[in-house]
């Protein structure tokens, strides 16, 4: 991933006000001379964001609009320093263009990552602003301030847009002068913290909003594939389209020749229209050698996992304390256990797809995307042009999760039009889109934990083996290096590396090479702390027992805030201890300890969100009901407390929460599929049946009020739900539940044996 | 050539009469608010109104609205009680299947004016949000059967 280059944007680059046209623009200077920053050279500055005339400032935005209201987010952020009033705040969701360095949303990182950046911007021209309308006024800037788009100096006052359109506004801030501006204290806010509409939502209620699926361009010809067997080494054979020539609007099928490999063996289905190419894709025979992935299913995957983990050597290892095997050696006791997760779709709503054409030299792709820089670099590849020569439009996303991430749905789009010499517009259909899709993999992880006599933790081990989704994306040179110096993908780890104090520690990621080559590992909500927690908090559960202590007293007993979990600032100050708030006041407000009815029961579990870099804590209380005769396990209710520093646009933090904790309910006991000889086993919602609004329970979500910094909110909810329920299963009727999803059956043979 | 009322305008389609409404709405008639989400009628995405009832056009032959009154989600003008309630309570994340959501609330707001839960969960439950809305979606329901209760009350 690459957001934490954009990160440094800031300290590097000199930030740049100057006038073109009708407009202000604020911007910071192109990579290009961050060498010479004495700004002698010549360039061409990066636009973030400008005011015009009449005072309308348009905010730029890398990030995707996929349902987290992001732009919404970083408007406020910008118009809060900047002092102008919200009404007059727009957003523009810009194309790609090198002056915007990596462009990628996920990892619920886009709030964290922006904040710093577009709150500086923001300063900036407010200061800018401030010392061009105070020589207007003819005052000194000293005895100026700025509120509501507006310089105030004693009884006069001049609008931004007056200044810009009277002013010769020119105005460079070096780095470290940037570095040094003064952001507002947290009491002095005026729109981050408070409740606004998010702008995005008035053309999703009326219809109005245009996705990717949406894009049309005239004579463009529709596209559907016919996908291979599997997703890597299926070679056509033969295609007979004889059949297909009946169907009205029928063009062509296409072998598709693919540089890239990303979408080899695929055959790209033409027509006049999209229901044609439906039909007609359905009668296209094509006979395919699979590849070798054909002889592969989920239980060889979690197989080999297993003996990666039996192996005391491979993989890589995030921390290794010297004291961890005389730990093992000396203990008094000793807990081990095995937990596994099944695949998983992502099931976006809006089927991936993307319109292709070439115009004037140029490649132009219309498609909703999480991660256009990557998308680039294979597009440039497949199409065999310099990324220069590609363009990805910015469209709002029917539904990201992840999936986008993975913008290889582009591929075959622009392969077609590239051989047609015609707009393409590829659209696959639910079952196409979850046979392509880069789902979650399946992972296996051993835990293990020692007692001494006192009975207090003095070591822990975290074994987790599963497809890594950065390995998939770009290559395992690509990937960052653990401290043993090997390449790790954190998004397959994170979360076992937590805040718990167990003594000496060990925490080793290994990288399913089976999974790897069987399929394209994904980016799922949550990615690896969606599975790592499972373990971890399940596994907590367990410890607690074999302590005989309280779930959550023995977890509170751990996070105690010290040594390397003590936080650092700005991003983790208090460390643990946040941890053990969350926790503390998820299970006060849950009840915690209060009497239940027959086969009802709570379940705990705390995360740190995504990342140890970022810390999202959350806590979590499950209250469920299980029917002992049918293995039904009813979630009657969720308490989710979450610290997520400051929380820039309150209710759609909420709205995230909401959305990631019933995804995590989903994941636990309604999603899972299997993968079976090189393909998955569901391929619509009539067999893959994610949760639907009856089966919502009750939630109770409270997000603590502070002034840390902001960090992400897309999928930590995500993360703690599915142990909080295992763990109430547990409560309810002590039977012990491994592996996700969790499923009636399982339930029922587990309280048999 | 099939010809059938579209939000209130007459529409004549040359396609096959088996091409699914959903298409000719889209992809013919050029109103894109209806979405394609699983082509089975699983989702919930597509849904229209066909005579006023909600229908899955997505598997709706093109020939079976030969003359009836097709309402999209552009026809319900955009202040609808139903529309407000969702702006209210900022329902949407990404957005996807809100047109659907929005078209079968519709539906059972006019056939249980005061719904219970219950009666949400029978209607709503073949309307996939895959963002997982649904606690604001159950809430938009019964703000908008208030609203409507009150306006029916002043009457």
């Amino acid at each position: 991933m690459n957001e934490l280059a954009h990160h440094s944007v800031l300290s590097r680059r000199a930030f740049l006000v100057g006038l073109t046209g009708t407009a202000v623009m604020f911007s910071f200077a192109p990579v290009e001379v961050i060498a010479d920053e004495s700004g002698s050279s010549p360039f061409e500055p990066t636009i973030w964001y400008s005011i015009d005339g009449s005072g309308i400032v348009t905010v730029n935005t890398i990030r995707a609009e996929m349902g987290q209201h992001i732009g919404t987010a970083i408007a406020r952020i910008l118009a809060d320093e900047l002092e102008v009033e919200w009404s007059n705040v727009r957003i523009f969701a810009v194309d790609t263009d090198p002056k915007w360095g990596p462009m990628s949303t996920g990892g619920s990182k886009s709030v964290w990552l922006d904040f710093p950046i577009y709150s500086r911007a923001g300063a900036a021209g407010r200061i800018a602003l401030i010392e061009a309308g105070a020589t207007l006024l003819g005052v000194s800037p000293s005895q100026c301030d700025a509120r509501q788009g507006a310089v105030f100096a004693g009884n006069q006052s001049i609008s931004y847009g007056e200044i810009v359109r009277r002013g010769e506004l020119t105005r460079k801030f070096m780095s470290d002068e940037l570095a040094k501006l003064p952001i507002k204290p947290a009491s002095e806010r005026r729109l981050i913290g408070k409740k606004t509409d998010a702008l995005d939502i008035p053309a999703k209620i009326n219809g109005a909003a245009r996705y990717g699926i949406d894009a049309a361009v005239p004579d463009m010809v529709y596209a559907r594939p016919k996908i291979p067997p599997t997703r890597y080494g299926s070679v056509v054979r033969s295609v007979d389209d004889s059949a297909a020539k009946r169907v009205k609007g029928y063009l062509t099928s296409l072998v598709l020749d693919d540089p890239s490999n990303l979408v080899p063996g695929w055959v790209v289905v033409c027509a006049t229209s999209y229901p044609a190419a439906i039909r007609a894709a359905d009668l296209v025979k094509v006979d395919w050698t699979p590849g070798d992935s054909a002889k592969v299913s989920e239980q060889d995957v979690l197989d080999h996992g297993a003996r990666q983990i039996a192996a005391l050597q491979g993989g890589t290892l995030l921390v290794d304390d010297p004291g961890i095997d005389s730990a093992f050696h000396a203990a008094a006791s000793t807990l081990e256990r095995t937990y596994t997760t099944a695949s998983a779709l992502h099931v976006q709503l809006e089927p991936v797809n993307a319109l292709a054409f070439e115009k004037d030299g140029r490649f132009e792709i219309h498609a909703g995307n999480q991660n256009q820089s990557l998308t680039l670099t294979m597009l440039s590849k497949a199409l065999r042009l310099p990324r220069e020569s590609i363009i990805i439009r910015a469209y709002p996303i029917g539904g990201g999760f992840g999936r986008r991430l993975n913008g290889d749905y582009a591929v075959p789009a622009a392969l077609a039009a590239k051989a047609l010499r015609k707009p393409v517009k590829l659209v696959l259909t639910r079952s196409d889109d979850m046979r392509f899709d880069s789902f979650r993999s399946p992972s296996i992880q051993k835990l293990r934990l020692t007692f001494d006599a006192q009975g207090k933790v003095t070591g822990m081990e975290h074994h987790a083996s599963a497809g890594w989704p950065t390995e998939a994306g770009v290559t395992r040179a690509g990937l960052p290096k653990a401290p043993d110096g090997n390449p790790y993908d954190p998004f397959a780890i994170d979360g076992a590396d937590h805040w718990y104090n167990v003594g000496a520690q060990r925490v080793r990621a290994l990288s399913n090479d089976l999974a790897l080559s069987a399929f394209r590992p994904g980016y799922l909500r949550s990615v690896g702390p969606g599975w790592t927690n499972w373990a971890v908090e399940t596994f907590m559960d367990e410890a607690a027992l074999m302590a005989r202590a309280d779930p959550v007293a023995f977890r509170l007993g751990l996070l105690d805030g010290s040594g390397r979990n003590a936080g650092t600032a700005p991003n983790s100050v208090g460390g643990a201890k946040r941890q053990a708030a969350v926790l503390k006041r998820a299970a006060e407000k849950a009840g915690w300890g209060t009497p239940m009815p027959k086969d009802t029961a709570l379940g705990v579990a705390t995360t740190f969100g995504q990342a140890r870099s970022m810390p999202t804590w959350v806590g979590c209380v499950a209250r469920v009901r299980v029917n002992r005769r049918t293995g039904a396990i009813a979630v009657e209710k969720l308490t989710i407390v979450v610290d997520a520093g400051t929380l820039v646009h309150p209710d759609g933090a909420l709205a995230q929460v909401e959305g990631s904790a019933l995804w995590g309910l989903s994941l636990a006991l309604y999603e899972g599929t299997e993968f079976v000889k090189g393909e998955v086993k569901d391929t619509n919602l009539d067999t893959y049946t994610p949760l639907r609004i009856g089966d919502v329970p009750e939630l109770d979500i409270e997000l603590v009020d502070s002034i840390e910094a902001p960090v992400g909110l897309g999928e930590p909810g995500t993360t703690v739900v599915a142990p909080a329920i295992g763990n109430a299963i547990f409560a309810a009727t002590g039977v012990r539940l491994r592996h996700l999803p969790i499923r009636p059956a399982d339930v029922l043979k587990a309280l048999a044996s | 050539m099939t010809s059938f009322q579209i939000n209130g305008r007459a529409v004549t389609v040359d396609a096959e009469d088996d091409t699914p409404l959903l298409w000719v709405i889209r992809d013919v008639i050029g109103l894109t608010g209806t979405k394609f989400g699983c082509g089975i009628g699983m989702c919930g995405a597509c849904t229209v109104h066909v005579g006023g009832r909600p229908t899955r056009s997505c598997i709706t032959p093109l020939a079976s609205v030969a003359g009836a009154a097709v309402t999209t989600i552009e026809g319900l003008g955009g202040g609808h009680p139903v529309q407000k309630a969702w702006a209210d309570l900022q329902v949407p994340q990404c957005g996807y299947c809100q047109s659907g959501q929005i078209m079968q609330a519709v539906s059972l707001l006019n056939d249980f004016p005061s719904p219970t839960d219950q009666d949400i969960d029978a209607v709503m439950s073949g309307n996939l949000c895959r963002c997982m809305t649904y606690v604001r979606i159950r809430a938009a329901i019964k703000q908008a059967a208030a609203q409507s209760e009150k306006v029916a009350a002043h009457e």
